[in-house]
C-alpha cells in the first residue's frame, strides 16, 4: 500500500511551532504537504513536536529559535538547511497589562516579543526571499492591534506595530514576487487563553487559524480574520470616534 | 482554568466544571492544591463519567505521537491522541488499531479508562489486552510506569477503572497488520431473538460482528436484526473486485441546523429500520467491500448527531449477561422496554469474548445489547427496572455509558471492586483524589 500521494508544494517554516497555533499550522502544512522546518525557543518541546510530524510521515527539520536574543532572527536564517518557500511567524505573549504598567521590563518583554522579534525576523527573511524573487511570509498579529485599548494596550500596541510592519513589507515587495499575509485572529482556545472566559461565538481553535492560513498562503490574500464576525467587529472598533472610544471599558 | 457547562455524549447530565487543559506534564504541579480532579479525554462517554465540577481536565492537547516500533507494530503516544488521528496516519501504512470502539472520535486515555471493546471482542479481547505499557500521574504528582511487569495492580486497576487512579499521561499498544483499508463484509437479516444470538454465535470466525436490532419489533419478531460481520480484505479480495466496487472513506457531515433538527428522531424515524431491514432480506448477496470508517463508524458519518435527541439529551443503556443467561435475560429486557411506552432508538448486540485483565472492566463471556432512549419522563424508572433484570441474571452495566445506575448494583456485579478500591486507595492516599460525578454518585 502506497502513502497517500502527496503534491509537494515546498518548504514551509513555522517559527513559535511549540504554541498552540503554531503545532496546529505545522501540521495542516504538513499534511498538504509541505515540508517543514520548526522553530521554537525550548529545544525539549521542539524535539517531540518535530518527532510527532516525522511519525506522520512529513518531513521535518528543527531549529532553536529564541527572538529575545539579539541576533534570534539572523542567526535562525543562517542554520536552516535551504530558504523556505513560506515562512510563518506565530510568536507572540500575551503578558499581563498591570504588569506591563508598573514594570518597564514587564512591558518591554511583550514589546519585543510582539513586535521587534517577529518584525525583525520577517524583514530579515523579507530580503532573501526578494532576492530569490518568490515566496510568502505569514505573520501572526492580532485584533488586539486594531486599536489600543485599556485591557491590554501592551501587547495591542505591539501588535499594532506589526501589523504595521507588514503592511509595509507588503507594499514593498508586491512587485518582486514575495507576498505577505497579515492574520489577525480574534479569540483562539490556546496556552496564551486558557486562563480567561471567552464567548463561544467569537472563539475559534487552533485548526480554525491554521486553515485560514492554509487558504490565504494558496490564494495570495492580504489581510485573513480568523471566522466570519471579526471583520465587523474591527471595522466598527476603528471607526468609533475617540471620544466615545475612550470610556469604553474594552 | 475556566468554569463551563459540561456533560458526556448523552447530554445528561449537565454539570458546570473548571476546566483546565494539560499541555505540559510539569502543570500537573500547580494543580497540586486542588483535592479532587478527573481526566477527560474527548467527552464520548455517556453520561458523567468524564466530569468533576472541582476540576476537569483536558487531555487533548497531549496528542502527540512518540515512537512507532515498524518491527512489532508497537506505538507509543500521548493520551490525548485521537483515534480518527490514528487510522488516518497508520491505515494507510497497513497498521490497524487492535481494538476501536463504534466511534473513532475518542481518545487513547479514554480507550484505556474504558478498556474499551470492539466488534472483535470475542477473538482479541478489550483494548486492554493490546496495551503493554502506560505512564500514569497519581495523587501525589509522581508518574509510574505501569504494565504487567511494573506495577501490575495499578495496570489492571486503571484498564477500564474511568480515570479514578489517575492520569495516563500516555501508552504504548500494539497495532496489527492490514493488507487494505476495506472490509468485506455480509449482513444477514434474522427474524427474532433467538435467530440473532446464534447468528452471531455462530460468526465466530469472523475476526469483526455486531448486530443490530430492530427496537420497535414485538411479539415473535422481538429481536430481530441485521448481523453485520466482517474481516479485513486481503489483497487477493481486493484484487478480484474492480475498484468501482469499494466505497470510498465517506464524507463527515455537519449537522445543517442543529436547533431545527434537534428533537428529529420521533418513534416515526425508528419504523426507517423496517424498510432496512425488508432491503438486506430481499437482496441478500454475498460479501461486499466497505471502506473501514464505514464498517467501524457508521455514526460519525452524521457529527454530533446527540443533538438529535433535542435539549433533555439522551441516556445509553449498556448491559452484558453471561451467555447462559442471556436468551431469558434480553429477551425480559427487550419484553419491558416492549410494554412501556419507551422506545429505544438504537439497539445494538454483541457476543463478547471472556473477561480481560481490568478490574472494572466491562466485558464478560456473554451477549452485550446497548440501548439508546431519549430523556423523558419515566426513563430512568425504566432504566431501574432494567438494571433488576440485568442483577437477576448475573450481569452488569457498562460504566462508560452510565449516567444514572445505583450504587448497589454496580457493587454487586463487579466482582474485583474491592481489589479496584483497596489499589486506588493505596495510590492516591492522602493526595489529591481521582474522582468524578459518576465515582460519587456511585459511593467509590
Ligand atoms: C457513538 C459511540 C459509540 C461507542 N461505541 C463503543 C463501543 O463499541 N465499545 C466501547 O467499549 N465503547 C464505545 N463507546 C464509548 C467510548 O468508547 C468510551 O466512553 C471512551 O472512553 C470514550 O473516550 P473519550 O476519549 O471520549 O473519553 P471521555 O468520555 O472523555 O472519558 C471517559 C473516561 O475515561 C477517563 N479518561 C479519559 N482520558 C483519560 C486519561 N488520559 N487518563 C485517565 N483517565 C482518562 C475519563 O476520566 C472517563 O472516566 C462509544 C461511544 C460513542 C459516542
Ligand atoms: N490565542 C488567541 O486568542 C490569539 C488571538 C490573536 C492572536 N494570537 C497570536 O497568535 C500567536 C500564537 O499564539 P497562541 O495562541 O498559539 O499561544 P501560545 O501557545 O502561547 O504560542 C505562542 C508562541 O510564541 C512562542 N514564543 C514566545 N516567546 C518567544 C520567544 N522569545 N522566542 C521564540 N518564540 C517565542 C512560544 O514559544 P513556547 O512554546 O516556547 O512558549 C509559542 O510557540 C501569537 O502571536 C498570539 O499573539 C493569539
Amino acid at each position: 500500500m502506497s502513502r497517500s500521494s502527496r503534491r509537494n508544494p515546498g518548504t514551509a517554516l513555522v517559527v513559535g511551532a511549540t504554541g498552540d497555533i503554531g503545532r496546529a499550522i505545522a501540521r495542516r502544512l504538513g499534511r498538504d504537504g509541505w515540508e517543514l522546518q520548526l522553530a521554537a525557543r525550548d529545544p525539549s518541546q521542539l524535539k517531540a513536536e518535530a518527532q510527532d510530524l516525522h511519525l506522520r510521515g512529513i518531513s521535518v527539520s528543527a531549529h532553536e529559535c529564541d527572538v529575545l536574543k539579539e541576533d534570534g532572527g539572523v542567526s535562525l536564517i543562517d542554520a536552516l538547511p535551504a530558504t523556505p518557500d513560506v515562512a510563518v511567524c506565530t510568536v507572540g505573549v500575551l503578558g499581563d497589562q498591570s504588569d506591563a504598567e508598573t514594570d518597564w521590563r514587564a512591558a518591554e518583554r511583550v514589546m519585543r516579543t510582539n513586535y521587534l522579534g517577529p518584525a525583525l525576523l520577517m524583514g530579515a527573511l523579507a530580503n532573501r526571499f526578494e532576492q530569490r524573487g518568490h515566496g510568502t511570509l505569514v505573520g501572526i498579529s492580532s485584533i488586539a492591534g486594531e486599536r489600543g485599548r485599556r485591557s491590554n494596550y501592551a501587547y495591542g500596541s505591539a501588535k499594532s506595530g506589526f501589523t504595521s510592519f507588514l503592511s509595509g513589507l507588503r507594499s514593498r515587495l508586491w512587485r518582486s514576487g514575495v507576498h505577505v499575509v497579515t492574520v489577525k485572529p480574534g479569540y483562539v482556545r490556546t496556552r496564551m487563553t486558557d486562563h480567561l472566559e471567552l464567548p463561544a461565538l467569537l472563539t475559534a481553535e487552533p485548526e480554525d487559524v491554521a486553515e485560514a492560513i492554509a487558504r490565504a498562503i494558496r490564494k495570495r490574500r492580504d489581510v485573513v480574520f480568523v471566522g466570519r464576525l471579526w471583520r465587523p467587529v474591527a471595522f466598527v472598533v476603528r471607526a468609533m470616534p475617540e471620544s466615545i472610544f475612550k470610556r469604553i471599558s474594552l | 482554568m475556566r468554569a463551563t457547562h459540561l456533560s458526556g455524549w448523552g447530554r445528561y447530565p449537565i454539570r458546570e466544571c473548571r476546566v483546565a487543559t494539560l499541555r505540559r506534564e510539569e502543570q500537573l504541579a500547580d494543580w497540586s492544591q486542588t483535592k479532587t480532579l478527573i481526566a477527560r479525554g474527548n467527552g464520548r462517554s455517556y453520561g458523567d463519567a468524564a466530569l468533576n465540577p472541582e476540576l476537569t481536565l483536558s487531555m487533548l492537547a497531549r496528542d502527540r505521537l512518540l515512537a512507532f516500533d515498524s518491527s512489532r507494530g508497537v506505538l507509543s503516544c500521548e493520551a490525548g491522541v485521537l483515534l480518527a488521528d490514528l487510522l488516518r496516519v497508520y491505515a494507510p501504512q497497513g497498521w490497524f488499531p487492535p481494538v476501536v470502539p463504534g466511534t473513532a472520535d475518542v481518545t487513547v486515555g479514554g480507550m484505556i479508562a474504558a478498556d474499551v471493546h470492539g466488534k472483535n471482542h470475542h477473538r482479541d479481547g478489550s483494548f486492554g489486552a493490546h496495551v503493554e505499557s502506560f505512564r500514569l500521574a497519581g495523587g501525589n504528582g509522581d508518574v509510574l510506569t505501569c504494565s504487567r511487569e511494573e506495577n501490575l495492580d495499578l495496570f489492571r486497576a486503571t484498564l477500564g477503572g474511568m480515570g479514578l487512579t489517575g492520569v495516563v499521561l500516555s501508552a504504548c499498544f500494539r497495532m496489527c497488520r492490514i493488507e487494505s483499508e476495506h472490509v468485506r463484509t455480509e449482513t444477514l437479516g434474522t427474524p427474532d431473538l433467538d435467530a440473532t444470538m446464534e447468528t452471531l454465535a455462530a460468526s465466530n470466525d469472523w475476526r469483526y460482528s455486531v448486530a443490530w436490532l430492530d427496537g420497535s419489533a414485538e411479539g415473535g419478531n422481538l429481536g430481530r436484526g441485521l448481523v453485520s460481520r466482517g474481516d479485513f480484505a486481503t489483497r487477493d479480495d481486493l484484487s478480484g473486485q474492480s475498484s468501482a466496487y469499494r466505497s470510498r472513506a465517506p464524507v463527515s457531515r455537519q449537522l445543517p441546523t442543529p436547533a431545527l433538527l434537534s428533537g428529529a428522531l420521533n418513534p416515526a424515524s425508528v419504523r426507517l429500520f423496517d424498510a432496512l431491514y425488508n432491503r438486506v432480506g430481499r437482496f441478500r448477496k454475498g460479501p461486499r467491500l466497505v471502506h473501514h470508517t464505514s464498517f467501524f463508524f457508521p455514526l460519525d458519518r452524521l457529527q454530533r448527531w446527540n443533538r438529535l435527541y433535542g435539549r433533555r439529551g439522551f441516556v445509553q443503556y449498556q448491559c452484558v449477561l453471561p451467555v447462559s443467561q442471556s436468551s431469558r435475560g434480553l429477551r425480559a429486557i427487550l419484553e419491558r422496554v416492549a410494554t412501556s411506552d419507551h422506545i429505544a432508538y438504537l439497539a445494538v448486540l454483541k457476543l463478547l469474548g471472556p473477561q480481560g485483565e481490568g478490574m472494572l472492566s466491562f466485558p464478560l463471556s456473554g451477549y452485550t445489547l446497548a440501548l439508546d432512549f431519549p430523556m423523558r419522563p419515566g426513563t430512568l424508572e425504566l432504566l431501574d427496572s432494567l438494571d433488576e433484570i440485568t442483577t437477576a441474571h448475573g450481569g452488569r452495566v457498562y460504566l462508560a455509558k452510565d449516567a444514572r445506575c445505583r450504587p448497589d448494583h454496580v457493587q454487586e456485579s463487579y466482582a474485583d471492586l474491592p481489589s479496584f478500591v483497596d489499589v486506588r486507595q493505596g495510590a492516591t492516599s492522602g493526595t489529591r483524589e481521582f474522582s468524578s460525578v459518576m465515582s460519587r454518585r456511585l459511593g467509590l
